[in-house]
């Protein structure tokens, strides 16, 4: 079971990383042929970092939609930013002062990730509108996430695992030495979620995550009557000699 | 007249509950192959139009960030689908901007991922039929591509992108809708959207020369062809003989004169709208703005300028340099090109301009933010210059100025309701129940604040308010063009206002004597 585990996160990891890689590569090579910004847009590239920055961090547009939304939403995803942190500790063997720190706070964030995806959830369920544009998958990935957060909190209160081992299991997966892991019901249901999780990111709507920095509505500086802005593709249209020019 | 009814103003504008189907149909007439073939497009839906209709969304997906970030990255969180106009007033499920673009999002995941091509029940992929593709022609003809929901799409997508992309596609299946179609072979043919040919438009310009010199006693020009003015007039079409456009054609004239920058329109070029944008063909579009550069150089001109017109300056601000510069030939001084709003705001602050607000007493303004303007454009050196330039120039022009509700002006300002080639008698129903959320917002300011007009800076806005505010109940004359209220205020110097203001004053100041 433990080797399972192991090739299963070693995949993982794997794909995760390829799989996003080359959706990033992608991403990056298509051209954003003309000047799209969604305006008042920055004038200067570093206000362009400051609005994705409050896009990625506060969620502003969805903020401006929608207040329950955003209030789950931003409470999931949150709670979840301080989970992953937290779960550090199992990749780092000497856990840094801030990050002890962290865990004492950090511990409860499960439960407001819960919370949150709970309440994404009930509104997709109960509000028409957000039904009628939901396919199996949007509830499945809730419903994912939400099992491996109560799966987590049951590791945490209820029925606690062996830690220590699982740190050595962790830390033998990077350093490609295989270790045991314990293998408690929860643990074995938190973990196999975790790695289909990973597998299918870079397959699904969970490319919203780079997505969101390569919204040409959101990344382009408001600046087309100072520079121009050819695509690659559309040169050959641009060329001087389809061009009239003054004599 | 029209088998549909007007939606009733609601007591609270709540979210409407969903009603499947509500603007199911054929949608607008399909364009009539000649029209397309001048375009470039096949005309008819050709026999491997399925592989044709991949093809070109493959070649899409490569040539569009936008499009291809936009189909992967919605989480269908529901944010946008309140937002829609279209939606507010149909109730369509599918003029909900996620639906919208579910559309062509079941097609993309069915055949470009790999989740949709093994799993795609579990994520809603659907495979490519006819009726899909009519079903794309219909609710893609319900999108103005008005930017409202990119607005407050956490991901930023933009609806606009995708309807653009699915027109394009359309059209290459000889799918095409005729009103822009017809519209875009008229510019190539004739040189603007109406049809109107040279000698009628030189007719009309010198009209209204006379009519100024009757009216002020000066002698405004109103030049076509004319080589070696300061600047070439870009305006719509529209503005050249329908109310209250060519109201604010005289306002643009009267502060040019006053400035002393002389302008000339042309005949061949006598168009500022641009309907490639609609159609989301990047050739069409550099095509149409191409004439603008060849008409400045042949006019031997040192500035650009544009009228009062939405999609027109989003072509302008946003792509003009791109596709058709640079501009080097031009004055460098100036913006290149510059929104007649920005001419007349900087004579404001300059004190350049002397401006009677009492000349439009009678009047309570408010604004509607035309939305491309809004959205996808800026005036001015500072972002929101779009919302304060106009405002200002409307505040300069007369003592009455209220904005409607904060959730429907600036950058959240609602669609006119036909916008993105819409503006078209076969889809009467859709702009009507459409122009809802506006007059809802509207009617608020007219009962709360007294409001008698509204002041629009777009062709399309004037012209769809001109036919919709008269189903809500309002005149259809409350629609105004900005420099129209300039038109009313401005005081030319040597004009028959002038004497007029000033002889009032000195018998005034005679009289307290």
């Amino acid at each position: 079971m433990s080797a399972f585990y192991a090739l299963l996160f070693t995949v993982a990891f794997l794909v995760l990383v390829i799989g996003l890689t080359k959706k990033i590569i992608q991403y990056s090579r298509v051209p954003a042929p003309l000047k799209i910004p969604v305006t008042p847009a920055p004038l200067s590239k570093g206000g362009v970092a400051v609005r994705l920055a409050k896009e990625a961090i506060l969620f502003a547009a969805l903020f401006r939609s929608n207040k329950w939304t955003w209030l789950f939403g931003w409470m999931f995803h949150m709670s979840l930013f301080i989970v992953l942190l937290n779960h550090l500790r199992f990749f780092i063997k000497d856990v840094p002062l801030p990050l002890v720190l962290l865990q004492n706070v950090g511990e409860y964030a499960a439960f407001t990730m819960f919370i949150g995806l709970a309440g994404l959830l009930i509104r997709r369920l109960f509000v028409a509108r957000v039904k009628y544009i939901s396919a199996p998958s949007d509830y499945l990935w809730l419903i994912l996430l939400m099992v491996i957060a109560l799966t987590g909190i049951v590791m945490r209160f209820v029925s606690h695992t062996d830690i220590v081992a699982v740190k050595e299991f962790s830390l033998g997966l990077l350093r490609l030495n295989w270790q045991a892991l314990p293998t408690d019901f929860p643990l074995m249901v938190h973990l196999f979620l975790v790695a289909v999780l990973m597998i299918l990111l870079p397959f699904s709507k969970l490319l919203h995550i780079p997505g969101l920095f390569f919204a040409p509505t959101r990344n382009q500086v408001d600046n087309p009557r100072e520079e121009r802005h050819i695509a690659p593709w559309a040169a050959e249209l641009d060329a001087e000699k389809n061009k009239v020019q003054p004599k | 007249m029209a088998d549909f009814e007007t939606p009733k103003f609601r007591e609270y504008p709540t979210v409407p509950l969903i009603k499947q189907d509500e603007m199911a149909g054929n949608g607008p007439f399909i364009s009539r192959a000649e029209f397309d073939t001048d375009l470039g497009y096949p005309g008819e839906l050709p026999d491997d139009w399925k592989e044709k209709t991949l093809d070109k969304m493959g070649d899409l997906l490569g040539r569009y960030r936008s499009l291809q970030v936009f189909m992967d990255s919605c989480i269908k969180c529901g944010a946008c689908t309140d937002k829609c106009h279209y939606f507010i007033g149909t109730n369509d499920p599918k003029n909900m901007p996620v639906a919208r673009q579910d559309l062509m999002r079941k097609v993309y995941r069915r055949y470009f991922t790999f989740a949709g091509k093994y799993f795609p029940k579990l994520v809603g992929a659907v495979d490519l039929t006819e009726d899909v593709l009519d079903e794309w022609y219909n609710y893609y003809h319900q999108c103005s591509e008005c930017r409202r929901c990119s607005v407050f799409c956490p991901m930023g997508i933009d609806t606009a992108e995708v309807t653009m992309a699915a027109r394009e596609i359309l059209a290459n299946v000889g799918k095409a809708q005729k009103y822009s179609n017809q519209i875009i072979q008229k510019v190539y043919k004739i040189g603007n959207n109406l049809g109107l040919p040279g000698p009628a438009l030189e007719g009309i310009l010198e009209d209204l020369e006379e009519e100024m010199e009757d009216d002020c006693g000066v002698p405004v020009k109103f030049n076509m062809d004319k080589v070696g003015c300061d600047a070439l007039l870009m305006t719509p079409s529209a503005d050249f003989f329908a109310e209250p456009h060519i109201d604010g054609l005289i306002g643009y004239g009267k502060v040019l004169h006053e400035l002393g920058i002389t302008w000339t329109v042309s005949s061949k070029a006598s168009e500022a709208a641009n309907f490639g944008l609609f159609i989301g063909s990047y050739d069409n579009i550099q095509k149409v703005s191409m004439r603008i550069r060849e008409a400045a150089i042949d006019l031997k001109v040192k500035r650009i300028i544009f009228g009062e017109c939405g999609h027109a300056w989003r072509v302008a601000y946003s792509f003009l340099n791109t596709l058709a510069g640079p501009f080097d030939f031009l004055d460098q001084n100036y913006p290149i090109p510059q929104h007649i709003l920005e001419v007349t705001y900087g004579a404001l602050q300059d004190g350049k301009l002397r401006m009677n607000k009492a000349e439009n007493d009678h009047l309570t303004m408010t604004f509607h933010d035309s939305c491309n303007v809004a959205r996808a454009s800026r005036m001015g050196d500072q972002p929101g210059g779009q919302f304060d330039i106009p405002r200002a120039v409307i505040q300069a022009s007369c003592n009455n100025y209220v904005d409607m509700d904060a959730d429907t002006i600036k950058d959240a300002t609602f669609c006119c309701g036909g916008g993105g080639g819409l503006l078209t008698d076969d889809l009467m129903e859709l702009r009507v129940k459409g122009a809802l959320p506006r007059m809802e917002a509207l009617k608020q300011v007219t009962e709360e604040s007294g409001v008698t007009n509204i002041a629009a800076i777009c062709a399309i806005c004037k012209s769809q308010f001109t036919k919709t505010l008269p189903y809500y109940g309002f005149e259809m004359d409350a629609i105004m063009s900005v420099h129209q209220l300039v038109s009313e205020a401005i005081v030319m110097k040597g004009s028959e206002q002038e004497k007029e203001l000033d002889g009032v004053d000195e018998e005034e100041a005679e009289s307290e004597d």
